[in-house]
C-alpha cells in the first residue's frame, strides 16, 4: 500500500514527541544537577541517603498491601459474579464507579472518616470511642484498596469467565470436592487474570500521589508523591527525575513478574 | 448447568456492592444537606446546587473540562485511527510487535510519570502551561487506546473486500472513505469514547502540565478538597455521576450496536 507512509506520518511524530522524547529527556534529566550540569548527584543522594531509600521500601510494601487487600477481596466477587445470571449486567455496575472521577471518590471518603463523620458514628454505636481515623496509614491502603478493586475484579472475571464450564463439572463429576475443583481448576485457569489483576493495581499504588495527600495527610509518602514533591513544590526536576526512573525500573520489573506465561499450558 | 450458589455468595455479593456504591451515595446524599458539612444531616435543601450554578469560575472549569476532552479525544481518534491502519499495513511481524509495545507504553506507564516527563518536555520547546499542553496530554495518554480499540476491527476485515473494491476501479482514497472507514465505525467510535472518559478522568497528567492560569475539574476538586469541605464540590459530584450514567449508558449503546450489526451479518449468511 502506497498510503502506507501518510497513515504512519501524524502516528510517527505522536510515537517520537509524546512516547520517545519525554522518557528519554527524563532519564536525560536525572542526570542534571540544579544548575544543569552532568552530575551523578542525584543518583547518590538516593541511594547514599537512608531516607530515600527507606520510602522506596515502604512504597513497595504499601502497593503490596493495596494488591494483597485488593485481591482477596475481588477473586471471591469475581467468581461469584460469574456464576450469576445476569453476569455481564452486574460486572457493569461493577464498573460503573470507575467512570466517576477518582477525586471525587477520594473526596467522599474525607467525609466518611472525619472525626465527626459516620464510620465513627458506627464505631460509636458499637461501644468504642471515636478514632482519628483521617490522616493514617492505614486509612490510605484502605482507600486506595477501594479505589482499584474495580479494576482487580475485571481481568479476573474475564479469565474466570472464559473457563469452560465443562471442565467444572468434570471435575465433580470425577470425585472433587469443591475445594478441590477450586484449587487444582479454577484457581490454575484464573491465573493470568490474576496476574493481570495484580498489574493493573500495584503499577497505580507506587505512584498514587492524591490519596497520599488528601488521606494519608503527608504520612504516607510513595514515589509518586516524591515526585510530585520534587517536580512541583521544591523544584528540583534532576532528583524528581531519578525518583521517576526508579518508578520506572520497578514498573519493568512488576511487569516482568506478571508477565502471561503461555508456555505452560503444553505439560 | 450453572450450580446454585448458596447464600453466603449472594450475602457477599451484595456487601461488596455496598461497599463500592457507599461512598459515592453518601456524597450525592449530602450535597441535599442544608448544613455546611458532611456530617449531621440537618434538613433538605438545594442551596448548594444554588452555589453551584452561580459559581461562574466553576462552570468555566466544567466547560473547560469538556472542551478539552471533546477535542482531545476527537484528534486523538484521528491520529490513532491512521495508526492502526499503519500498523495494520505492517508486514513484518517483528516491527509490527515493537510498534504495538512503543503503542502500549503510555498505557502502562504510571500518570506520574507521563505528567512529570511531559512536564519536561513542554518547558524544554519553551512552550507556555495551559490549554495547550493540557490538550496535547491528553491527545497523547488518549492515542494508543484509540488504536487498540481500532485494531481487532481491521484484524477481522476481510482482505477480499479491499481487493473487490480495486478490481471495480476505486483509487485508495475510495477505498479507505467508502471500504475500510465504514467498516471501521464501531471501533473507531469506541476508541473514541474511551478517549473522551481518559480525558474526563483524568487527574495528575493534568496537575503537571497545567500552570498556573488554567484548570481542569479533577485539579480544582484536589484544591479545593485540600482546603477541606465544601458542599458544592457534593452538588457537582452529583451531576458528575448522572453524567457517567449518561455515559455508560452510551457506551453500552455502542455495544449493542456492534453486536445487532455482527448478528444481522451472521442471519444474512447464514
Amino acid at each position: 500500500m502506497k498510503n502506507r507512509l501518510f497513515y504512519f506520518i501524524p502516528y510517527s511524530l505522536w510515537l517520537i514527541l509524546f512516547v520517545g522524547a519525554p522518557i528519554v529527556l527524563m532519564l536525560g534529566e536525572s542526570f542534571l544537577s540544579i544548575s544543569h550540569h552532568f552530575t551523578l548527584a542525584n543518583y547518590q543522594d538516593f541511594l547514599g541517603s537512608g531516607t530515600y531509600l527507606q520510602m522506596t521500601f515502604n512504597s513497595v510494601w504499601y502497593a503490596f498491601l493495596i494488591t494483597l487487600i485488593t485481591l482477596i477481596v475481588s477473586f471471591p466477587t469475581a467468581l461469584f459474579l460469574s456464576n450469576l445470571k445476569y453476569k455481564q449486567f452486574w460486572l457493569l455496575l461493577i464498573i460503573l464507579p470507575t467512570w466517576i472521577n477518582l477525586l471525587l471518590k477520594t473526596y467522599a471518603f474525607i467525609g466518611l472518616l472525619s472525626k465527626d463523620g459516620s464510620i465513627n458514628h458506627f464505631i460509636e454505636l458499637l461501644g468504642f470511642a471515636p478514632q482519628q481515623l483521617l490522616f493514617t496509614e492505614a486509612s490510605f491502603v484502605l482507600v486506595a484498596a477501594y479505589i482499584e478493586i474495580p479494576f482487580m475484579i475485571l481481568p479476573i472475571f474475564n479469565s474466570i469467565n472464559e473457563i469452560d464450564r465443562s471442565l467444572i463439572n468434570a471435575s465433580y463429576d470425577l470425585g472433587a470436592t469443591k475445594w478441590q475443583t477450586f484449587r487444582r481448576v479454577i484457581l490454575p485457569l484464573s491465573a493470568d487474570g490474576i496476574r493481570a489483576g495484580i498489574q493493573a493495581v500495584f503499577i497505580p499504588s507506587l505512584s498514587l500521589f492524591m490519596i497520599t495527600r488528601l488521606i494519608g495527610g503527608n504520612r504516607v509518602i510513595t514515589l509518586g508523591t516524591a515526585i510530585e514533591e520534587h517536580f512541583l513544590v521544591t523544584q528540583n526536576w534532576g532528583l524528581g527525575s531519578t525518583i521517576g526512573v526508579v518508578l520506572i525500573i520497578a514498573m519493568i520489573i512488576t511487569m516482568a513478574l506478571t508477565r502471561e506465561r503461555k508456555k505452560r499450558g503444553r505439560k | 448447568m450453572v450450580e446454585k450458589q448458596s447464600r453466603w455468595a449472594n450475602v457477599y455479593l451484595v456487601i461488596m456492592f455496598l461497599i463500592l456504591y457507599s461512598p459515592i451515595f453518601y456524597l450525592i446524599f449530602y450535597s441535599f444537606n442544608a448544613g455546611q458539612y458532611m456530617q449531621n444531616f440537618s434538613g433538605f435543601s438545594l442551596v448548594h446546587y444554588g452555589e453551584l450554578f452561580a459559581d461562574d469560575r466553576m462552570l468555566q472549569i466544567v466547560l473547560n473540562t469538556f472542551v478539552v476532552a471533546l477535542l482531545s479525544s476527537l484528534l486523538a481518534t484521528i491520529v490513532g485511527t491512521f495508526g492502526a491502519l499503519g500498523i495494520f499495513s505492517v508486514r513484518n511481524s517483528f516491527l509490527k510487535n515493537l510498534l504495538l509495545s512503543l503503542n502500549n507504553i503510555l498505557l502502562v506507564s504510571p500518570d506520574v510519570i507521563i505528567g512529570a516527563s511531559f512536564l519536561i518536555f513542554f518547558t524544554l520547546l519553551g512552550l507556555s502551561l495551559g490549554f495547550g499542553s493540557v490538550l496535547m496530554s491528553h491527545i497523547a495518554f488518549s492515542i494508543p487506546i484509540v488504536v487498540l480499540m481500532v485494531l481487532p476491527k481491521l484484524n477481522e476485515m476481510n482482505s477480499s473486500l479491499i481487493d473487490a473494491a480495486q478490481d471495480l476501479g476505486a483509487n485508495s482514497w475510495q477505498v479507505l472513505t467508502r471500504v475500510i472507514l465504514p467498516y471501521l465505525t464501531p471501533g473507531i467510535a469506541a476508541g473514541f469514547f474511551m478517549a473522551f472518559t481518559y480525558s474526563l478522568d483524568d487527574f495528575a497528567v493534568t496537575f503537571f502540565v497545567t500552570g498556573n492560569g488554567f484548570s481542569t475539574l479533577a485539579v480544582e476538586i484536589y484544591s479545593r478538597a485540600r482546603q477541606g469541605v465544601s458542599l458544592e464540590i457534593n452538588a457537582l459530584s452529583a451531576m458528575m455521576f448522572l453524567i457517567s450514567l449518561a455515559l455508560v449508558a452510551g457506551y453500552f449503546f455502542i455495544n449493542q450496536h456492534n453486536t445487532t450489526r455482527k448478528s444481522k451479518k451472521g442471519r444474512g449468511r447464514g
